[in-house]
């Protein structure tokens, strides 16, 4: 796909931009996923997963923490509009609504209680 | 054209898949739609020019383009709706192969509408009695939601599964698949959802909704193949499916 | 995609929406006051709950992201229908196999 075809004027619609957005948090996590996995299986040897958690104090790593969990917030709320679509029939706009309510509620309550700012 | 006339800047595509973009100067009138500028193009400046329309009126789907970007009934399309800064873009829909310049090949759209099952399959032979269908019935409302397609492609244009992949058999046929699942005196509802359950069916759609976002009857192909991924679903757990 | 990867993809879907709140509200709780090795192990070391919990949430997730990565895939490259569902069988393997793997690491190492 170009990356071009993203802005195409059809494109301009709020279903298509939430679509996106799933779509692109869902690729972050996955490409995160089996990073989270070899990181945890450290716990083999308690020194290396304690070493490793100390690494991660840096403010780089915070932030892409913060970032992932965001992302899977995001991917949630995106993933709750397609199943009341799918499942439950509801219009795209109240679908809409409430994949935006969920977002930005999750996201800020996260983000707020990770205590990034 | 008299100095004191407002001029229309109109791009247009020329050639086939490969082409590029003519500019042409359109005197602006007032009332004046797409296919008006379309049409003066090839009567007065280019007779060469390529392009479809039928009823000029917004009932036969025929004159469908993209118009600075999107897919429209060029006949229902008053230019001063369009153009931010007097500039219009014309194109062929996308997704189509184009035969030539606004003209696009609209076989892969109905080879799709078949393969869909959107036809009626005649029962097992005359029966007694006229089949009876209320107009109240949740099915036949169903069906009555879906049926005003007239096929002219907008849809299918708008359709981002459509363009990342060739074999999807896209919103209009599966819209059509759902308003056929509906008739109650259909021989063959099961086949339909066999139709939809292939690599090509109706799992394919994402929920955009550029579909619905784009279609000038209003349809909802989207809430279409919606229930059809239920109804398939249900059809698949109760082992009524092959696959 | 065929009713029975839409099927996988929904349902694992559904299946791991409470376990994202939960797993949502751990990472809150854990990251209070700096995250700790010594408080995630406390918490899960010997747990049969919370190996558990993890063991059919990695199961899920790993099912989840290869199906949608195989979508991506056939949807975004110029990957065929084969090709893509083979890497994303490979991917779902592959998660199958880390994502247990750090159960074991967190719970009976």
């Amino acid at each position: 796909m170009s990356v071009s075809g993203i802005t195409r004027a059809s494109r301009a619609h709020p279903g298509f931009v939430a679509a996106l957005i799933h779509r692109l948090s869902g690729l972050a996590l996955a490409i995160f996923l089996p990073l989270h996995f070899l990181s945890l299986g450290l716990a083999l040897e308690t020194e290396s997963f304690a070493g490793f958690v100390a690494w991660t104090n840096q403010p780089l790593v915070k932030v892409s923490e913060a970032l992932m969990v965001s992302a899977l917030a995001v991917h949630f709320a995106g993933g709750l509009r397609l199943l009341a679509v799918e499942f439950f029939g509801l219009t795209r706009a109240l679908s809409l609504w409430i994949a935006l309510a969920f977002a930005f509620g999750l996201g800020v309550g996260v983000l707020f209680l990770m205590r990034a700012f | 054209m008299s100095p004191s006339e407002r001029v229309l800047k109109v791009d247009i595509w020329r050639g086939e898949s490969q082409g590029h973009y003519q500019s042409f100067e359109v005197p602006e009138r007032e009332n004046q739609t797409v296919l008006d500028v379309v049409s003066y193009i090839q009567r007065h400046l280019d007779a060469a020019l390529a392009y479809r329309f039928a009823c000029r009126v917004g009932v036969c789907g025929s004159c469908a383009m993209t118009v600075n970007g999107r897919p429209r009934w060029t006949c229902r399309t008053h230019v001063s709706r369009v153009t931010g800064g007097g500039k219009l873009t014309i194109a062929p829909l996308k997704n189509l192969p184009v035969i030539r310049d606004l003209v696009t090949d609209m076989t892969p759209f109905f080879e799709k509408w078949r393969d869909a099952r959107g036809r009626f399959v005649p029962g097992d032979g005359p029966r007694d009695e006229m089949a009876e269908v209320s107009p109240d019935s949740p099915q036949r409302a169903a069906a009555s939601a879906a049926i005003e397609c007239i096929n002219c492609g907008i849809c299918y244009a708008a359709c981002d599964v459509v363009s990342w992949r060739d074999d999807y058999l896209g919103p209009a046929a599966l819209n059509r698949a759902w308003a056929a699942y509906n008739d109650a005196r259909d021989g063959d509802r099961p086949g339909i959802l066999q139709a939809m359950s292939r690599h090509s069916g109706c799992h394919n759609c994402h929920t955009h909704h550029s579909c619905a976002e784009h279609c000038p009857v209003a349809l909802n192909p989207t809430f279409s193949i919606a229930a059809l991924k239920r109804a398939t679903l249900k059809a698949k757990l109760r082992g009524e499916l092959s696959r | 995609m065929t009713p029975l990867s839409y099927l996988l993809q929904r349902g694992t879907a559904m299946f791991m929406a409470p376990l994202i709140i939960i797993h949502l509200i751990v990472i809150i709780m854990a990251v209070q006051g700096g995250l700790s090795a010594e408080e995630i192990l406390a918490r899960t070391r010997g747990s049969i709950v919370w190996g558990s919990f993890y063991g059919v949430f990695v199961f899920a997730a790993a099912i989840h992201a290869g199906i949608g990565v195989q979508t991506v895939l056939r949807e975004w490259t110029p990957l065929g229908r084969l090709a893509s569902a083979n890497i994303g069988h490979t991917l779902i393997t592959i998660l199958w196999v880390l994502g247990a793997r750090a159960v074991y690491a967190v719970v009976w190492a």
